[in-house]
């Protein structure tokens, strides 16, 4: 693991630039830890100072300290892509490898309803379970509905990884050998399925944060609880854009952006090292 | 013929699955949920200062017909699969006394117009670009133009959006950024009115094609770098057959068949496809409608647009998978 | 200027119409940093007459997949040509394939035809078949488009298709139909020179039988030359005029190929043809020790010396060259010793 780290980082611009970005955003989420206010608290500071030496990125109508929303908010961000790229992972796992495996009807009738679930749209699903939590929506509970939407394409691709082991020479040996189907698809499978299982993950994390930031910029979640799309909510409910506070707002789009960019880099560097194909091709250029 | 029908068959089991949970699934969001819908539009009306409990009490008995609440659990699930068939979704609330059904149909011309076109805009350009990506790969200006359609790619909507708006809007203010056309033309096939809605719409159309092209292009791209490899494609090229005939009858063609069962998947959605972005420049589409719904505390608005996102999708990806074979012949000759 | 050259009036059996010259091709690659360089094809020379046919043999991951499709001007990296030439000499005009890419391509089908490994998927999925005729061959033709298909049909006629089959889609023909076809395809300009990569391999025996007397029957013909490779010394046995043995990417013998089989002159030809099966024969084939050598690191000497049963001191350190000897040519120390099998 650690030489593939390595190795990445030397011979993979992408990677190299990908780590950068994401390593430096994650230590700048991770200061909020040390923030001298309350993320969560409002009217603390004199509002729509801009940027200066005391507040450097200004502050927001509501009297927060702009950098430090951004920390806490990328922090909250983060938590939530991460819990739903878990959470839908397991699912996608368990689907696909237990599909794959089983083949035959068993086969079948999960991948009918894998491919009913591809085609159910995702944001007017979430919209509706918000509408009717309300006040109730709490982030992980969001993060669920997410990771439940979230799991089928992927357990497609894990589908036929495993489909191909499963008529290979180890896995008839495991059989024989008296291993039980979970033992096989852990000790025998899970090692070949993993790098797949790497790479949807990188996608299903910049798809969730893409989600949490969407729903929120809305207000469809813990308005309270600070978060990229919170931010640029309250912005607009205070006009910001308007009223000339552009801190506010362009601030909070430049982080996103880049965590995206560097979580995109990231995502296809590892694509790259992973797929044989795009190997060769390397080899040719 | 006989693996023909059987496709057939195939197809049309899975778009009633499709449709039968979705819609179950709508019904079943919004009946199991720990929020009385009743109570909650019953509190966001007292909170205006009816507090009368006999007229609550009315209220709430009208609601709960209203919303298809009365008898028995299982009741309330044939009377919901009642409304949907005959696309019968109530009153709307925000909006009383006017259908639902009607509120969309005003919506739906809008969404239908600037999803199709950005949507093909973006499919075209997508596929156009990752086809020449994947088949000229150490071309330079393809390289740089997908690396930038990629970066965009993850990107959501609403930041590219919002991009848009503050530049195009505020920077340099070249664009109306509110609205579908101005206010105070009249409907209809006049010069100024179309006019108004094709500048109203660059906005949001842009929004969808550099959000939605990247998609395209990574797909296609990965399609055709796989299809390049294909004995077919190296015979072609040992055979002398030119190379602009290779690109597009031996690449680009291939490639382009499973990309139509994406095209279709993202025309069915025109109920969910723009939501963020008619909201962000004030669309006046069926997305903006859905969030309005959502603030207004809609019920019937919201569950309507929903389930018939729900079955948009579904009956897109049948015709879709009707037409396949019309357009693959392994399929229609299987 | 090549048009000032006359065409040779001699068209004997003997004038050369491919020649390859000290080749050398590798498999470079580098990646995340790990550089390997793999000698597929590793200073091979070789001339094949007109109205030949040459076979190529050698064992899977010899290298003989890699020198074929060297000389059909058919590699992408990471193979890559290092040194030497491959040569083509039609109507009297030298063509060189690695330095005159518009040349070549103008000359394909029209001159060189190529039957892939793996036929079976050459013809384009979602396009009738008669469209793969007109892409490949009508541009060489100067007929009419009617005048085109009725060739085209006479053609697919002759060598025993339906010519209904043109209107069919790929996967609606049977393997053996495709493989007729792809034939069909590869000589339907009347090409000089055919190379067929493991024409057989993937069929059938008696489609087998059926397709290597298609080929025969084609080449007598037209009077082009072959070039084809497979693993299969029986298929060898049965239509190669001459044979070249390739052991880890170097001809290790060649010659014509009835004297070959009666009187092997290297080791492991030798062994190639001891390990055939033989009607009435009961005794057990011996199979050699150890793997085929990795071409990334090959062994030192002579490459076969580790699995050699003839092996002295001399195998381990000096290459034996390639030097004619009887009818053909050579490459081993004690090439005079080996036993007829």
């Amino acid at each position: 693991m650690f030489s593939i780290l390595r190795d990445l980082l030397r011979f993979n611009v992408e990677f190299l630039i990908g780590f950068l970005l994401t390593g430096t955003i994650f230590l700048f989420a991770a200061a909020h830890f040390f923030a001298p206010y309350p993320d969560t608290a409002i009217y603390l500071l004199p509002p729509d100072m801009p940027p200066s030496a005391e507040f450097w990125l200004g502050t927001t109508s509501r009297g927060q300290d702009v950098f430090w929303q951004i920390s806490g908010a990328i922090w909250n961000t983060m938590t939530f892509g991460l819990t739903v790229m878990i959470l839908s992972r397991i699912v996608a796992l368990a689907v696909g490898m237990v599909s794959g495996y089983l083949g035959g009807k068993a086969d079948e009738v999960l991948m009918t309803i894998n491919d009913t679930l591809i085609a159910l749209p995702n944001i007017p699903i979430l919209l509706l379970v918000y509408f009717v939590m309300r006040d109730q929506m709490t982030w992980p509970l969001l993060a669920l509905t997410a990771a439940l939407l979230g799991w089928n394409y992927d357990a497609r691709l894990i589908r036929s990884v495993t489909l191909s082991l499963r008529n290979r020479e180890f896995t008839r040996h495991a059989v024989f050998a008296g291993m039980s189907v979970p033992q096989v698809l852990i000790r025998q499978h899970l090692p070949y399925v993993m790098p797949v299982v790497f790479f949807t993950a990188m996608n299903n994390l910049i798809w969730a944060i893409g989600l949490e930031v969407t729903l929120s910029v809305l207000g469809f979640s813990d308005v309270n609880r600070p978060t990229v799309g919170g931010m640029i909510y309250w912005a607009n409910q205070h006009q910001a854009a308007v009223s000339g506070i552009w801190w506010w707002l362009v601030f909070p789009i430049v982080a996103v952006v880049l965590l995206f960019l560097g979580l995109f880099l990231l995502a296809i560097s590892i694509n790259e090292y992973i797929d044989p194909r795009s190997r060769l091709s390397r080899m040719g250029g | 013929m006989d693996g023909f029908a059987k496709y057939l068959a195939r197809r049309f089991l899975q778009f009633i699955l499709v449709i039968f949970l979705g819609v179950s699934l709508a019904f079943l969001i919004t009946h199991l949920s720990p929020v009385d819908p009743v109570e909650q539009s019953v509190s966001l009306m007292t909170n205006f200062g009816a507090t009368d409990p006999r007229s609550v009490a009315l209220l709430r008995e009208a609601l709960s017909e209203l919303y298809g609440l009365q008898g028995s659990f299982f009741e309330q699930y044939l009377a919901f699969w009642g409304r949907v068939l005959h696309g019968d979704f109530g009153p709307s609330l925000s909006s009383f006394p006017t259908p639902v059904m009607s509120l969309i149909m005003g919506a739906l011309p809008w969404t239908v117009g600037l999803l199709t076109l950005s949507v093909l805009i973006s499919w075209c350009l997508g596929n156009l670009l990752g086809a020449l990506a994947g088949y000229f790969r150490s071309n330079l200006l393809l390289k740089l133009s997908g690396a930038a359609v990629m970066a965009l790619h993850p990107v959501p909507a609403y930041i590219v959006g919002l991009l848009l708006l503050l530049t195009f809007g505020f920077v340099w203010p070249v664009l109306p950024i509110s609205g579908g056309a101005q206010m105070n033309l009249q409907p209809g096939f006049s010069l100024a009115f179309v006019g108004s809605v094709i500048v109203h719409g660059l906005l949001p159309a842009l929004t969808l094609v550099l959000v939605g092209i990247g998609s395209w292009f990574i797909s296609m791209r990965s399609l055709v770098s796989n299809i390049v490899t294909d004995d077919h494609v190296v015979y072609a090229e040992l055979g002398g057959v030119s190379s602009g005939t290779i690109f597009s009858q031996y690449v680009a063609r291939n490639a382009l068949l499973p990309q139509l069962t994406g095209l279709a998947l993202s025309l069915g959605n025109v109920f969910g496809g723009a939501v963020i972005t008619e909201f962000l420049f004030n669309y006046p589409g069926v997305g903006r409608l859905l969030i309005q719904g959502i603030y207004s505390g809609d019920y019937s608005l919201v569950l309507g647009v929903t389930t018939m996102s729900i079955v948009a999708v579904a009956v897109a990806v049948f015709v879709i998978d009707l037409l396949y074979p019309l357009i693959d012949p392994r399929v229609r000759l299987g | 200027m090549h048009a000032t050259l006359k065409p040779e009036a001699s068209t004997s059996s003997a004038d050369p119409v491919l020649r390859v010259d000290n080749l050398k091709a590798y498999y470079q690659m580098n990646y995340f940093g790990v550089s390997r360089e793999v000698r597929a094809v590793d200073d091979i020379t070789l001339t094949i007459r007109r109205n030949e046919i040459y076979g190529i043999a050698g064992e899977s991951s010899s290298g003989k997949s890699s020198l074929i499709k060297t000389i059909a001007g058919a590699i992408r990296p990471p193979l890559r040509v290092v040194s030497g030439s491959v040569r083509f000499d039609f109507d009297g005009r030298t063509l060189d394939v690695y330095n005159d890419p518009e040349a070549m391509k103008a000359a394909r089908w029209r001159h060189l035809s190529y039957v892939m490994q793996g036929s079976m998927n050459v013809l384009n999925p979602v396009r009738r078949v008669k469209h793969a005729f007109h892409d490949f061959a009508f541009r060489h033709m100067g007929l009419s488009p009617s005048a085109f298909r009725a060739r085209v049909e006479a053609h697919l006629e002759r060598i025993g298709l339906d010519p209904q089959v043109l209107e069919s889609y790929p996967h609606q023909l049977s393997g053996g139909m495709r493989q007729r076809l792809a034939i069909g395809l590869a000589t339907v300009c009347e090409p000089e020179f055919i190379i067929a990569d493991e024409p057989t391999t993937a069929l059938d025996v008696l489609v087998q039988q059926d397709v290597l007397a298609l080929i025969k029957d084609v080449q007598m013909r037209l009077g082009s030359s072959i070039i084809f490779v497979t693993h299969d010394m029986t298929v060898h046995a049965a239509i190669a005029d001459r044979i070249g043995i390739i052991y880890a990417g170097r001809l290790v013998e060649e010659g014509p190929s009835q004297a070959m089989f009666e009187q092997p002159q290297h080791p492991y030809t030798a062994h190639l043809i001891a390990s055939l099966p033989r009607i009435g024969d009961t005794t057990r084939r011996v199979s050699l020790p150890g793997k085929p050598p990795n071409l990334a690191d090959p062994p030192s000497g002579c490459r076969f010396h580790p699995r050699c049963p003839l092996a002295i001191a001399k195998c381990e350190t000096e290459s034996p060259p390639l030097v004619p000897r009887g009818e053909g040519r050579v490459a081993c120390w004690r090439a005079g010793e080996v036993a007829a099998a």
